[in-house]
């Protein structure tokens, strides 16, 4: 099927997207990489009149080191992402889970913040922005603000991104020597994330300084693990100590039931998975 | 209507479209470029997929619009005056196909994996093409072809049929 009929908007700078975007009503629609939308699109589950693409504005493809921390465009593409030294130096966890994102091609195209701004929970980027502490930048017609992730993901497909808004930046802190690994659970090659979890670790002399832990698709959004965390600072990272801290999983989510996966089994896994990431991540 | 000015294959286009329009669309019903085909409606399957400025990219999930200004390269494009790309050679030479249906984007990720990546593992075979669906082969001769193009594109490789040069005073 190919797509309803719709205004195609290029703004070359972010004003003038935000300008278009008012312009375009209730129905304009931000185009990123379009590796959700389009197929949205073309199977007529959203119609929107206006389209406005965000490709034509190459600042916001910029990776850059912005003091103690790395700042990704909104446009930037998962492939560059997994490309880029300082993201790979600095927010480790982050090339990890986008290196499983879909798969090559949907990485060609789609971007970081796309995903985070399509807020699907079964989407891996939300789990790592949440679990380190990401801060989103928002352009609107008064200027921009800045959220912390905490508050960026709202419920299913929901973000603090209001109307007349774009998603510019996504600043990480640097993770530095953290040992970090994205454990993701799917059936199938390409297939979203049935569970999965994000890990980084700061390790010191064989025990866990520091400890953070998001999941993916135990909830509406992307859920913090704050009892796994807590559970693990001061230990040694033995099996042990994550087995014991695994059993923290599932504290605070909601896990749904679908086609997919009961609750109960999500649940399951979280704690399987949450054991095994921790222990990869600090081999 | 949009405009869009693209180089497919080499040859460069300049078309009116409906914004609506999407890229496989374009290419095979604007310009006739049928190699390139549509296999699915949930941008799953990978038959579609095609480069864009050196990338490869589902076809059906980027707009004709979104190409705009860019080079495209179908598996149209791939052969050299009548001379098939070795991946091409190797997909025959391994039966790399069945049906066929899903060939011209196996081939079209295969070159740009190789690209990245020019002696994969088999594994390695398997995560990149992961974009691509097959139905008939279970994918075992798709990846000895991708393995078997991977020796045919090593710098100094020579061709088959070629003789090894004599010595000197043989």
């Amino acid at each position: 099927m190919i797509p309803a009929k719709f205004d195609y908007v290029k703004p070359s700078s972010v004003e003038d997207a935000v300008r278009a975007l008012a312009d375009g009503g209730d129905d304009a629609k931000i185009l990123a990489g379009g590796q959700s939308l389009l197929p949205v699109l073309r199977l007529r589950l959203a119609a929107p009149s206006v389209v406005i693409d965000l490709g034509g504005i190459p600042e916001l493809r910029r990776i850059r080191e912005d003091g103690d921390r790395i700042a990704i465009g909104a446009m930037a593409p998962h492939h560059d992402v997994l490309r880029d030294e300082l993201v790979t130096q600095h927010v480790e966890l982050l090339s990890k889970a986008t290196a499983t994102v879909a798969d090559p091609q949907v990485r060609h195209r789609g971007t970081l913040g796309g995903a985070l701004a399509h807020a699907d929970p079964a989407g891996d980027l939300g789990a790592v922005a949440l679990a380190l502490d990401a801060e989103f930048v928002i352009a609107g017609a008064s200027g921009t603000r800045t959220v912390s992730a905490a508050e960026f993901f709202q419920d299913y497909f929901t973000t603090a991104i209001g109307e007349g808004e774009i998603l510019t930046e996504v600043r990480f802190p640097k993770y530095t020597g953290w040992r970090t690994h994205y454990e993701k659970f799917n059936r199938t090659a390409q297939a979203w994330s049935m569970v999965a979890v994000a890990v980084a670790l700061k390790v010191d002399g064989g025990s866990i300084a520091e400890a953070r832990v998001g999941l993916t698709n135990m909830g509406t959004t992307p859920i913090r693990a704050s009892g796994v965390e807590a559970a693990l600072v001061g230990q040694q990272a033995t099996a042990d100590a994550a087995q014991a801290a695994a059993e923290h999983a599932t504290e605070g989510t909601a896990a749904p039931s679908d086609a997919d996966a009961a609750a109960d089994y999500r649940e399951h896994l979280a704690r399987v998975l949450t054991g095994r990431a921790v222990l990869a991540a600090a081999g | 209507m949009a405009e869009v000015r693209v180089t497919v294959d080499g040859v460069n286009y300049a078309d009116e479209v409906e914004p609506r329009t999407l890229l496989v669309q374009y290419l095979r019903e604007r310009l006739g470029k049928t190699g390139t085909v549509v296999g699915c409606d949930t941008s799953n399957c990978g038959a579609c997929t095609v480069h864009l400025n050196g990338q490869s990219v589902k076809s059906c999930s980027v707009l004709a619009v979104q190409a705009d200004g860019g080079e495209v390269l179908t598996i149209e494009g791939l052969a050299r005056d009548g001379e098939l790309h070795p991946v091409q050679k190797a997909f025959n030479e391994c039966h790399g196909l069945q049906c066929g249906y899903c060939t011209p984007g196996m081939i079209m990720a295969a070159v740009d994996l190789l690209g990245d990546n020019p002696d994969p593992d088999e594994h390695e075979v398997r995560e990149g093409i992961e974009g691509n669906l097959c139905r008939c082969t279970g994918y075992q001769n798709i990846v000895r072809s991708v393995q078997r193009a991977a020796q045919l594109m090593k710098p100094g490789a020579s061709a088959p049929t070629e003789q090894p040069a004599p010595v000197a005073g043989d």
